[in-house]
């Protein structure tokens, strides 16, 4: 679990820098590189946006662009991008999960009916990235130079339910892959605890009625009549 | 250079639950035993402690409590003509890893088989004739009977805390508990789990159907106690993270919890985490095993000398040993000789999602692996197999280990995978569904076997085991005629809708998507050596001082989940060790 002490120590200002985000344009946003203060006495640092680390500044733009169209921020309640969910996926592809250290990597890589799984080389984190480039080279041959993020809402979400379809020729890698793990990551990240950089402030756990890590409920288990009433609590013991 | 390490009575392959039970049985005979373990060294404090348990991102998706397939694996395809591939991503089946094993990330169902399961091929046989049975099923009588299990059924649910209500004691029908049960010597060591709202709505569905309703056997303690050993359980506070994760509240029975606390004291065991054995060593005759070898933490290699080798790795693991140290023939499907990785079976399951409006609070989230309701109105003698068209029944069940949206949400059908509409579903639908799920039994058939692989090698260098397996008509006749079944129930508690779908005519083995960890078969115990790898008592044919304790030994798999059938035999096989074959070593049958 050393990874997710050494998240609570950073995390804080990690949270503080990503809030300012949903409150300025997505693209501003993708171009400020600006300097992470850092350390505890950040609370009085101005408010900046997460710094991609493992990213190039396209890939951010179009993961930001791609959470925004899978999880928009609506009636029913706040948005991937809100929450910080592209944060998430970037600092969870700089894990050894990412690089596949619990897949079977070993060739001959063999191609094989879908009810055996994902039989190609790369591990998750080289799936998304290979991914990104290909739906932008896409793109760019079929809107005019155009990559993902230039193109309207309704475009963007045109081109991922194609994917998700499997419809979208992509050279390197299936598109329906593609999509299948960039929507996985992108639900984990709005969904898993906020320690690990997406969820902010609990956010999904509130909209769904999930009390998160209380893992007692012993004296709810045979009420029937009214719905649980206790907020979330998080690994680091904030409730929401 | 191999170490050689001072030659103990016993070594054990394996620290799960088989391993804990015969390093107990074999230590209190005065036996010195050594217990390899390939994974970690792990127990409630600090590895299972709170709050860092309840992380879905470490339980579900970076399977913290599970075995990594980095270095371990299996190569599967569905039929002998394929080329097999590798189990890249875990899907189908999730073994263990570490002292523990399997035993700590279990939800904690825990039944007995049936008398009449244990005589399958014999009770068919009579029941509807002998050609009744398919070509090409291998389904075998256990060469065991329900009666002379009884007392290990019983001791292994004392030392698990099993909460449940007995439906038959010495005979006599005990309301409440499942009437069609073999007869017991006495009632659960605990009483059931309190209901939550799906378990409560499978009373009223079942009894609208006719059926007979009970509490689920579970490992998951419903009150304070102490197991026969002195070991302390808590009651289960349905904190929500049970299957696949390891028990915060000492309350699911686990080897760690209510065994090795005892073996730990013990001067004649001592536990060796990270030792990876890589095979059984044999004489020069082949007749008789003289040790392991393994692989400590920095991969030098040790060898282990002992009189008995006792495998209680995962039951894909022991077939897996077997084959590589030369212990028995192994199978060939297309002669039909040989018998090590002969009748691989697994278990049939499908699942019913019931949503319902936001009056109805079935909070998901609440949750206890093992507890739940089932019925054994279509299982064992029950089910009329000349009506329903297939071999083996099953149960249908109500259970709630404990939902989380990382590991999913269910949604009505046509809701989209993703934006607003699927946002409005998730939130409609988390605090107000539950599922029920059909458990069936599943044959065993000439073509479904286990191998090695001819090209895919593990870290070691070792061939990855292979896996030959698909559905076959018999279990895709049962899953859409339980599913039916449990559709039919879910219908009379109207929900707003359910989604759930049988196994499509044709349909292939899917190892994508979570099953159920029931993989059986392979090394099984049967009456004649010529297509059983293990005698009555789990003991190799081939190699006398060789037994292989797990599910293994099925030769075919029932409608309930193994780990009670396990615990049974790896106590009866310790008995006769004990009493037999101390006294006289050499083939007990």
């Amino acid at each position: 679990m050393s990874e997710l002490e050494d998240d609570s120590s950073t995390s804080p200002s990690r949270r503080r820098f990503f809030q300012s985000l949903s409150l300025i344009p997505v693209a501003a946003a993708l171009g400020s590189c600006g300097e992470h203060s850092g350390g505890r006495t950040a609370a009085t640092a101005a408010e900046k946006p997460y710094e991609p680390a493992f990213f190039t500044p396209d890939e951010w733009a179009f993961v930001v662009a791609a959470c925004d169209r899978l999880i928009p921020a609506d009636e029913v309640g706040p948005g991937a991008v809100d929450l910080g969910v592209p944060e998430f996926l970037d600092r969870h592809m700089q894990t050894p999960y990412a690089s596949g250290a619990i897949w079977y990597m070993q060739g001959p890589f063999l191609e094989a009916a879908p009810e055996f799984g994902y039989q190609g080389r790369l591990p998750l984190r080289e799936i998304l990235r290979v991914g990104i480039a290909e739906m932008d080279t896409h793109c760019r041959k079929a809107f005019d130079g155009k990559a993902f993020v230039q193109l309207a809402g309704a475009e963007q979400e045109s081109l991922l339910e194609a994917a998700q379809a499997g419809s979208l020729q992509f050279e390197a890698i299936s598109s329906k892959l593609f999509f299948a793990y960039l929507l996985g990551e992108v639900r984990n990240g709005y969904f898993a605890d906020p320690a690990y950089g997406g969820n902010k402030g609990m956010g999904s756990w509130k909209m769904i009625g999930y009390p998160g890590a209380r893992a007692d409920y012993m004296d709810w288990v045979t009420v029937r009549d009214k719905p649980y009433p206790l907020p979330p609590v998080d690994l680091a013991g904030k409730r929401g | 250079m191999t170490t050689v390490k001072p030659k103990v009575d016993v070594v054990i392959v394996g620290m799960g639950w088989t391993g804990a039970i015969m390093a107990k049985q074999m230590t209190d005979a005065g036996l010195t035993v050594v217990a390899l373990e390939r994974g970690a060294d792990r127990d409630t404090q600090p590895d299972f402690a709170y709050p860092k348990v309840a992380d879905e991102l470490e339980g579900s998706v970076h399977r913290k409590f599970l075995q990594s397939l980095s270095q371990e694996t299996v190569t599967i395809r569905h039929n002998p003509a394929d080329v097999a591939v590798p189990y890249r991503q875990m899907g189908s089946f999730k073994p263990g890893t570490g002292v523990g094993g399997a035993g700590t990330h279990w939800s904690g169902c825990h039944f007995r088989a049936l008398p009449e399961d244990l005589k399958l091929r014999s009770t068919v046989e009579k029941r509807y004739g002998r050609r009744f049975v398919p070509d090409g099923m291998t389904i075998a009588d256990f060469p065991v009977t329900y009666e002379e299990l009884e007392p290990h059924f019983d001791h292994f649910e004392y030392v698990c805390g099993t909460s449940g209500k007995a439906g038959v004691i010495n005979g006599v029908i005990q309301e409440g508990g499942n009437p069609f049960e073999g007869s017991r010597n006495r009632d659960y060591a605990l009483p059931p789990n309190p209901n939550y709202l799906g378990a409560e709505q499978f009373y009223t569905g079942a009894r609208n159907m006719g059926w007979h309703p009970y509490p689920i056997p579970a490992s998951n303690a419903s009150r304070p106690y102490v197991n026969p050993y002195g070991c302390q359980m808590g009651p289960c506070n349905f904190c929500g993270f049970c299957s696949d994760y390891g028990c915060i509240n000492y309350s699911k029975a686990s080897p760690n919890i209510c065994i090795i606390p005892v073996l730990r004291q013990r001067k004649g065991f001592e536990l060796r985490a990270n030792a990876h054995v890589q095979k059984i060593n044999l004489d020069a005759a082949g007749k008789r095993a003289t040790g392991v070898t393994y692989l400590d933490a920095q991969g030098r290699e040790i060898e282990q000398p002992a009189d008995l080798v006792l495998l209680c790795a995962f039951s894909l693991y022991n077939v897996h040993l077997m084959l590589l140290s030369g212990i028995g023939t192994a199978y060939d499907p297309n002669t039909g000789l040989g018998t090590v990785g002969r009748n691989y079976s697994y278990q049939n399951l499908n699942r019913v999602t019931l949503f319902f409006d936001k009056s109805v609070q079935a909070n998901a989230f609440i949750g206890n692996g093992g507890a739940g309701t089932t019925m054994d109105d279509l299982n064992g003698n029950q089910l009329d197999a000349a009506k329903s068209g297939f071999v083996g029944g099953g149960i249908i069940w109500a259970r709630q280990p404990g939902a989380g949206p990382v590991r999913g949400i269910s949604v009505p059908r046509g809701t989209p995978n993703w934006g607003t509409k699927w946002k409005q579903a998730i939130t409609d639908s988390f605090r107000h569904s539950f599922y029920f799920e059909v458990q069936g039994a599943c044959m065993s058939y000439r073509q479904n076997y286990l191998s090695l692989d001819p090209t895919y090698r593990d870290g070691f260098g070792r061939p990855l085991l292979r896996m030959t397996f698909d559905w076959n008509e018999n279990e895709i006749k049962a899953s859409q005629f339980l599913v039916s079944k449990a559709q039919e129930m879910s219908r009379t508690l109207n929900p707003l809708s359910m989604v759930g779908d049988a196994k499509k005519s044709g349909s292939h083995y899917d190892v994508t998507q979570y099953q159920s960890t029931h993989t059986c078969g392979g090394a099984i115990m049967g009456a004649d050596p010529t297509s059983s790898a293990l005698n009555r008592y789990l003991q190799s044919w081939d190699v006398s001082n060789v037994f292989a304790i797990g599910a293994n030994a099925f030769p075919q798999n029932n409608g309930y989940n193994p780990t009670g059938m396990v615990g049974a035999l790896a106590y009866w096989s310790a008995k006769a060790i004990r009493e037999n074959y101390l006294k006289n070593p050499g083939p007990l049958a």
